[in-house]
């Protein structure tokens, strides 16, 4: 006899799909695929216009919600609002800065009843941009050299530490590779507009752009990891097309990085592998990535594995993934009906 | 003053050793799993690197390559080496490689 499968309601955020997309449409595609669990997913939004809102057959309903800026106390209010209607088994946050107030509420929202699997507050804090040569240094981890400014008068004395081109990084998101001082100013001032201060300035490594897509216990050990190659580079360093790779070293750096810092939850690791096959770490994405579905592709469902390990089951580690699969991603125009547009902009809802 | 590289050359009775995990098509279609690196090459060099695969040294492949395309042997040596030089710049040759 067919065992039924549990249904659960999981709430999703980072529907949009911009040119730098969230992992919130991936995450789902893979929790729908699940063996061993059917799912209703509640799309959580910030903006009307965010895709995954409307894609009806993936996105249950969403909710919007209010932006991290307005704090903890404000979403958790619209929460329990949502959860009152929807009862919620879980959250998946996707983006870098809701994460801070989702992990401050990890205990609250359990006492709802609404399970996370989110790193704990000081893995979010160390591993930040600004904080990563620290990182490297604590973790044995190659960082490219970097120093944090915070006026743009700063920018001239450049050239004594650091050689054009190098890289002009946001504090949250986004990053430019200057090569000169002029470059280098409208870079700065555009990134502190927009992500606030300080901007990052990176010493820019030349080599291949690889990346991990990693799910952590918690305890040290590594659930599943998958290495990819970008192949299609955008203008704004996002991968629009990749494969996975054999490659152990790196997979070796990201089950140490999980081992030492004991992650919990997803994680992407950024790196550059040098033309002499040093490897150094761009960044660590505390949550998914936008192309988690390639794990999947590959064998390796990590968002179905961060279900199982929030709902509190015990989860064997993936110990292989296919090599030489690729995700080529693809934009495609929907057409959406004037009042859905109407009712998530004005009700919050849809 | 001028720079010149120089590139290794294979002499008689060495092997390249390629990547053990190097994925070839019929097609000519050539996988390198660790970087992620695909390339493709004419059926002669695809013929190549099988030989070199199966560990065959330069003088065999010479030998074969000769006999099946009655190729003269200057041409054959400065094709070859381009050839192993292509390779070894692209990476496909295990890092220990010369048996």
């Amino acid at each position: 006899m067919k065992m039924k499968k549990p249904k659960l309601c999981i709430a999703v955020t980072g529907l949009n799909a911009i040119d730098s997309p969230g992992p919130g449409v991936a995450v789902i595609r893979a929790l729908r695929e699940s063996r061993d669990f059917e799912v209703s997913i509640i799309g959580l939004s910030y903006d009307s216009l965010e895709p995954g809102i409307y894609m009806h057959d993936m996105v249950h309903k969403t909710y919007r919600i209010p932006l991290p800026s307005s704090g903890i106390k404000v979403l958790m209010d619209r929460i329990v609002e949502i959860h009152k209607k929807e009862k919620l088994d879980l959250i998946i946050p996707n983006f870098d800065a809701e994460l801070f107030n989702f992990i401050n509420l990890t205990t609250p929202l359990e006492k709802l009843g609404i399970r996370t699997f989110l790193p704990t507050i000081q893995q979010f804090e160390e591993r930040h941009k600004s904080n990563l040569s620290e990182y490297g240094v604590k973790y044995k981890i190659k960082v490219p050299r970097s120093k944090l400014i915070f006026i743009d008068s700063e920018i001239a004395s450049l050239s004594e530490e650091f050689s054009y081109p190098l890289v002009v990084k946001g504090k949250f998101y986004d990053a430019y590779i200057a090569y000169s001082e002029e470059q280098a100013q409208s870079y700065f001032s555009k990134l502190s507009a927009r992500w606030g201060l300080p901007v990052i300035i990176q010493e820019f490594v030349k080599g291949a752009e690889v990346n991990v897509t990693a799910i952590g216990d918690g305890k040290g050990k590594t659930i599943g990891a998958v290495p990819m190659r970008k192949q299609y580079i955008t203008d704004k360093g996002k991968a629009w097309a990749g494969i996975s790779i054999d490659d152990k070293k790196l997979l070796s750096i990201a089950e140490k990085l999980i081992q030492n810092t004991k992650w919990r939850g997803g994680v992407e690791l950024e790196m550059i592998k040098s033309a002499n096959g040093e490897y150094y770490l761009l960044e660590v994405n505390p949550r998914f990535p936008a192309w988690v579905y390639l794990a999947v592709g590959c064998g390796q469902n990590h968002p179905e594995a961060l279900v199982k390990m929030a709902m509190g089951q015990r989860v064997k580690p993936y110990t292989k993934y296919q090599v030489g699969k690729m995700f080529v991603r693809y934009a495609w125009d929907m057409i959406v009906d004037l009042k859905e547009f109407e009712k998530i902009s004005t009700q919050g809802e849809l | 003053m001028t720079l010149r590289i120089i590139e290794k050359e294979l002499v008689a009775g060495m092997t390249l050793k390629l990547k053990k995990n190097l994925a070839l098509s019929d097609s000519g279609f050539v996988f390198n799993p660790s970087s992620g690196d695909a390339y493709s090459t004419n059926p002669i060099g695809l013929e190549i690197i099988r030989y070199l695969k199966e560990g065959l040294d330069k003088d065999k492949i010479k030998a074969l390559i000769i006999k099946k395309y009655n190729v003269e042997q200057v041409a054959f040596e400065r094709d070859f080496s381009d050839f192993i030089n292509t390779l070894r710049h692209l990476k496909l040759n295990d890092e220990d490689e010369e048996a």
